[in-house]
């Protein structure tokens, strides 16, 4: 399928320099820096500490890319870069980088949503999209309910976190438990252990008046840290993986009674789940199980694609170009609060320097 | 020859051809929250006004500080970016000795110090024997706390300017930043064959992060 676009996509939102490359929906290189080790004595991402990695590790990660694709630059069909949401310097030195390659190589370049590329990735791993797509998107970063009618165009929002992202659950609570950043590996980890019906956590926002598809996990982190507490003040053992798996448990349950409930309300008879935390081991198995039992197809990348990766962002704007979507211009901000609704970011001006680029290139 | 320069380490967005004799043409904007919107079209303004093309380029140079990061890291990564893309070799030189450079231009002669705003109440700062020669290694400080003779001494750039009391010689130029400048002094480097510093970030203050002072209970104690 050699005339299906090639594209490089970069990713710097937060800890992670990704560099992938796709042809199409086939992944050819996935190629990640991760600065996550540098963060864990802080407990959680320091922006500026992500920063200077993303520096560091821009230029060598798209080098390695390259090479594990063996593809030249040369040959590339687009240059596609995550412009938001995330940090605000980390994005930026991914789309400084971006727009660099692309006017010096004559490319396009795509500056695209990051959410958006995290439910397009999945097309690496099962193929095109069904559209409406309906995603569910859990990270550190973002815990979202998402109805897709068009992948490189019309994203809408149905529901998300009204506190804290689910992510930031996991590490808060792995912080009360003392198993370390990032928690979410740490608490699944121990959970496997664990009875998930051993406590009672509360499951926030499913009351009967409650938002059918936001979420709140803020309350279900305090009850977690209050019975922790209350259990050490009267000098008792921690049940670790007890804890754990109850509170896993909560988390989990919320996420896939609300997507399933979305896929029914809105007749949309598959469910794709994204993020880091759809690494979880019980978030996936729940979901499976749930889904079966409604009727409902589940697509969940392999883990590496879940957590922040470059093909994610590559395979969006492979999407964009095989479509014809407008390329952005090379005054592309970054914008750390990027609406989920806007898919890209085309110029806001005529495509005068992209022509331009064309002409100094080749002139 | 053929240079492009750029410096995005202060307020200014500057970019400028060099041909090794004289700069082609050069493109400066004063914006300090837009350096990564501003850059590349301000590389393709200057490569369409001189008329040549980015395939004849034969060398990068950039600023590489000391400047607040964000903006800073603008200029490094997209020349780092079209060094690999191009195959053409990076040329790193402080932004602070483009400015000197570019005070000589302006007739500043014996020595000199050029100060920037570092934000916080504090200067980048260094000082000069000549437009060519830095004699101080680049640092950052609060004005009132840099050594008397250097305060006493002719002072140029906009961390001088924000600070009369402490610099008492001050002279307008240059103002801001000048990629031409930069591109020039470039120039004379690589005809004189000096080296140049690695294109690497001079940040000259650690990362703002705290370790967490341990677990916030939640139950009162
Ligand atoms: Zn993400």
């Amino acid at each position: 399928m050699a005339d299906e676009p090639l594209v490089l996509g970069i990713e710097t939102s937060c800890d992670e320099t990704g560099v992938g490359i796709v042809r199409g929906h086939t992944l050819l290189a996935d190629a990640v820096a991760s600065s996550v080790d540098e963060h864990a004595r802080y407990g959680g991402v320091v922006p500026e500490v992500a920063s200077r990695a993303h520096l560091e590790a821009m230029v060598p990660t798209i080098q390695r890319a390259l090479k594990q694709a063996g593809v030249s630059a040369g040959d590339l069909d687009g240059i596609a870069v995550t412009a938001g949401p995330g940090l605000a310097g980390a994005l930026l030195v991914g789309v400084s980088a971006a727009k660099a390659y692309a006017y010096a190589l004559g490319k396009p370049l795509y500056g695209v949503n990051h959410l958006a590329s995290h439910i397009c990735v999945d097309q690496l791993e099962h193929g095109a999209l069904p559209e409406p797509t309906m995603a569910l998107l859990v990270s550190g970063g973002h815990s979202s309910l998402l109805l897709a009618p068009d992948i490189t165009g019309d994203v809408r929002p149905l529901g998300a976190t009204i506190d804290d992202a689910a992510g930031e659950a996991f590490d808060k609570v792995a912080r009360v438990l003392g198993l370390g950043f990032p928690g979410g590996p740490a608490i699944d980890r121990h959970a496997r252990d664990g009875d998930p019906a051993a406590i009672a956590f509360p499951r926030g926002l499913t009351g009967g008046r409650d938002p059918l598809y936001d979420f709140s996990f803020s309350g279900l982190k305090t009850a977690v840290a209050r019975w922790v507490e209350a259990r050490r003040r009267d000098g008792r053992d921690v049940p670790v993986a007890d804890v754990a798996a109850s509170f896993q448990e909560a988390v989990v349950d919320v996420l896939t009674r609300k997507a399933i409930r979305a896929c029914k309300d809105n007749g949309v008879d598959h469910l794709m789940i994204g993020g880091g935390v759809a690494a979880n081991s019980r978030l996936r198995s729940l979901a499976l199980e749930r889904c079966e039992g409604a009727g409902i197809r589940l697509r969940v990348p392999r883990p590496g694609l879940c957590t922040d990766n470059g093909a994610m962002v590559a395979a969006l704007g492979a999407e964009m170009v095989a479509r014809g979507r407008a390329s952005s211009t090379f005054d592309l901000p970054a914008d750390s609060s990027l609406p989920v609704t806007e898919v890209s970011v085309p110029g806001h001006t005529h495509d005068h320097v992209h022509e331009a680029a064309r002409d100094n290139l080749h002139g | 020859m053929l240079l492009l320069a750029f410096d995005t380490a202060t307020p200014a967005v500057t970019a400028a051809l060099h041909d090794g004799e004289r700069v082609l043409a050069e493109s400066t904007v004063i914006d300090a929250r837009r350096h990564g919107e501003l850059l590349v079209p301000a590389v393709d303004r200057v490569l369409s006004t001189a008329g040549r093309a980015l395939a004849d380029v034969t060398g990068v140079v950039v600023g590489v500080g000391p400047g607040p990061y964000t903006g800073l890291r603008v200029g490094l990564v997209t020349a780092a970016s079209f060094g690999d893309a191009l195959g053409v070799p990076v040329h790193g030189v402080c932004t602070l000795d483009g400015l000197a450079w570019a005070a000589g231009e302006a007739g500043l002669e014996g020595p000199f110090t050029v100060a920037t705003d570092a934000r916080r109440k504090e200067v980048y700062w260094a000082c000069y024997d000549g437009p060519a020669v830095r004699v101080t290694e680049p640092a950052v400080n609060r004005p009132a706390d840099l050594p008397a003779d250097v305060l006493a001494l002719p002072a140029v750039g906009a961390g001088a300017a924000l600070y009369p009391d402490a610099f008492t010689d001050r002279r307008p130029d240059p103002a801001h930043q000048s990629a031409g400048s930069l591109g020039a002094l470039a120039a004379h480097r690589l005809a004189a064959g000096e080296a140049f510093a690695p294109a690497l970030p001079l940040y000259l203050r650690r990362p703002d992060a705290q370790v967490p002072a341990g677990y916030k209970a939640v139950l009162p104690t």
